[in-house]
């Protein structure tokens, strides 16, 4: 054990996963020798080597596509997209293929590959380095997306999408890379995908959150009865750990920093309206990010959730 | 990498062109250096909101090929843009007042150095996405053809770039239609740290163009005159119809990728290689032949630096005196309902 960030917790991972299976191959822009833009491959090149650690052609698409390839041969990539923003240019590969590749060759082929990209606002970037863009993947079928919140999570989250036979895209958040310290065991352990950790009991309001905002969330939750659900898989999500929390809760709020309008914050809600109306005493509600593009820095506060208005939706359900 | 050591400017090329034009291509130049040395010295007080990818270095590439140009050509630029804009026109004040963040700056103080713009100088913006602005300008291109207005386009992007799909459809794509565009590649030999022989299998850029069928031409970025005479040629091939071209231009960012100070100590670069290319500073080697050459007098030369300070000084304080965004302007400009 060892207090280490969710950078480190992420290197262990990799070098975990790569000592452990040699169909472990690494790529992406500037990871090899550099490290990385967020230095979450540092070393990683001198451990295992150019053919496992490589640096690419600046070319996201291509990165995406030929990770396909290695993925339908046999091969376990990960690659490495330095900004969620960057991945829009290589969504065709990701969209018309890898998500497809199962369903298209009959099960013949899986696709086993991670894309690892940092996501999310407060690093103080500029436009396209801030996205939290998880609900356009998780709208597409096939592929599997994941999003961390501790050191701990990240680690074992990160072992199972190595091991999964699907395309699962790992969202890293940014703004607490190296914020949070924590104890995490240096031996390999595998966090089950699909499944949420409910961070702290509660009776009163069901608190449905993930990555950076998990943390706000909880800040936020001082004073309330929360029932606190790290979803940590995105897609596809663990629903029965949110309908067992609202039939005893009776409220839900959903916080996350996307763009709220077609949200997961929306998916989750219509969940329960489906399946757990009748335990709902007050409206679900969504503390999410506006309609807007993300901004630079100066106006970063007023894009994200901050505790201040989840602390007001936690009042407002309380009001039923 | 480039092997020639010193910049040499030809008396034959020196003689052919205006001195009034190469008075300009040497102002512009030391306008864009004096404007990114201003950014290396302020930007340590925080106050700039933005990061910044400076062009000092490389500043002969935007002089040489936007003296070719019209207030109403398209100009579409990138992340390392500041000298694009500088030599296509936009005023110091609108970039200053960007990056300290406030609502005067060319992009309303929300966007940052990545994002100039300028339309009343033909400048259609940029975005941080590498690549991303070029097939833009093979769209105004074919705008200008169906719309006969003579325009040109020009777009300017790294050898990071032409690692990128977008590059090779939008350039075969100009080819085809015969657009007016002008494609410029600033090979500085590096995307962030990767050099370009660790990610292009040839690296003859220039070359590359004669697959689709268009000219390419490679020349000593940090030399201004052979910029300059590379665009003329290709801005009136374009004019006149004969479609695009591709200029490769070689040269080195001082800097390190992002933010105001050498990156030698961190290793992806050597001081050597950095020392070599301060030698052939395309500013300094053109006062110089313009000095020696007596194509202009050095009492003219002496005098340009002060009115630049000037500049910088009155772009400042007007950056410093404007007010930041209101919270609202974050919801400002997404599209009309
Ligand atoms: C699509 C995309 N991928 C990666 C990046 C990160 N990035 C920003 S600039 C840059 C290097 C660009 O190199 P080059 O085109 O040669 O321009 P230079 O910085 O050398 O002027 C990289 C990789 C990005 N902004 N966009
Ligand atoms: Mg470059």
């Amino acid at each position: 054990m060892g207090k280490i960030t969710i950078v480190k917790a992420i290197n262990q991972a990799l070098a975990e996963e790569m000592a452990r299976d040699e169909d472990v191959v690494l790529l992406g822009e500037d990871i090899g020798q550099d490290g990385g833009v967020f230095r979450v491959t540092d070393g990683l090149l001198e451990k295992f080597g150019p053919q496992r650690v490589m640096d690419t052609p600046l070319a996201e698409l291509a990165i995406a596509g030929t990770a396909i390839g290695m993925a339908v041969y046999g091969l376990r990539p990960v690659a490495e997209i330095q900004f969620m923003g960057f991945t829009y240019g290589a969504l065709e590969q990701v969209f018309s293929h890898a998500s497809r590749i199962r369903s298209r060759s009959r099960g013949r082929f899986t696709c086993p590959m991670v894309i690892r990209t940092p996501y999310g606002i407060g690093i103080k970037a500029p436009e396209l380095h801030s996205e939290s863009a998880e609900s356009l993947y998780c709208h597409m079928p096939g592929i599997k997306v994941v999003a961390p919140s501790t050191p701990y999570n990240a680690k074992g989250l990160l072992i199972s999408a190595i091991r999964d036979d699907d395309m699962v895209l790992f969202m890293e958040p940014a703004s607490i890379y190296r914020a949070i310290k924590a104890e995490v065991p240096t031996e390999n352990y595998a966090i089950p995908l699909g499944k949420a950790a409910i961070m702290q009991e509660g009776d009163e309001i069901t608190l449905v959150s993930w990555g950076a905002m998990l943390h706000k969330a909880m800040e936020a939750s001082e004073g309330f009865d929360c029932e606190i659900i790290d979803l940590m898989t995105l897609k596809p999500f663990d629903e029965e750990a949110i309908l067992e929390s609202v039939r005893k809760t009776g409220r839900l709020v959903i916080v996350h920093e996307a763009t709220k309008n077609c949200g997961l914050g929306a998916e989750i809600a219509a969940l329960v309206a489906e399946e757990a109306l009748f335990y709902l005493k007050a409206p679900v509600l969504r503390v999410a990010g506006p309609e807007a593009v993300t901004p630079m820095a100066s106006l970063e506060d007023e894009y994200v959730p901050k505790v201040a208005r989840i602390r007001e939706a936690l009042k407002d359900v309380m009001k039923y | 990498m480039s092997t020639k050591s010193d910049v040499n400017f030809s008396p034959e090329d020196l003689a052919a062109i205006p001195q009034k034009a190469l008075l300009e291509l040497y102002t512009t130049m030391l306008r864009i250096r004096l404007f990114e040395e201003k950014i290396v010295e302020l930007y340590p007080e925080q106050e700039m909101k933005c990061p910044v990818h400076l062009c000092i270095g490389q500043e002969a590439i935007a002089a040489g090929v936007c003296r070719n140009l019209k207030k109403d050509d398209y100009m579409v630029s990138n992340h390392r843009g500041h000298g694009h804009g500088i030599a296509k026109g936009i005023s110091m004040k609108v970039l200053f007042a960007e990056f300290y963040g406030r609502t005067t700056g060319c992009s309303k103080g929300k966007g940052g150095s990545m994002h100039i713009i300028d339309t009343s100088q033909g400048i259609l913006g940029t975005s941080a996405i590498v690549g991303g602005g070029i097939p833009m300008a093979v769209g105004t291109g074919l705008s200008s053809r169906i719309k006969k207005d003579k325009r040109v386009s020009v777009v300017f992007f790294g050898d990071g770039a032409f690692d990128e799909g977008v590059f090779y459809e939008s350039f075969n794509f100009a080819s085809l239609k015969k657009l007016p565009v002008v494609f410029v590649c600033e090979n500085n030999f590096y995307a962030t740290n990767s050099r370009q022989s660790s990610r292009q299998s040839s690296c003859e850029i220039a070359n590359s163009a004669r697959a689709f069928g268009a000219p390419g031409m490679c020349v000593d970025g940090n030399n201004v005159v052979e910029v300059y005479k590379a665009a003329d040629q290709a801005v009136k091939l374009a004019r006149s119809g004969g479609g695009p071209s591709l200029i490769e231009a070689t040269t080195y960012r001082w800097k390190g990728h992002v933010g105001p100070d050498v990156d030698y100590e961190k290793g992806a670069r050597t001081e050597e290689e950095l020392i070599y290319w301060m030698k052939r500073c395309p500013v300094k080697n053109f006062e110089k032949a313009l000095r020696e050459g007596g194509i202009v007098t050095g009492e003219t030369l002496d005098a340009i630096p002060q009115a630049i300070f000037t500049e910088l000084d009155e772009a400042l304080s007007f950056a410093i005196k404007s007010p930041y965004p209101k919270p609202e302007a974050l919801y400002e400009d997404l599209y009309n309902i």
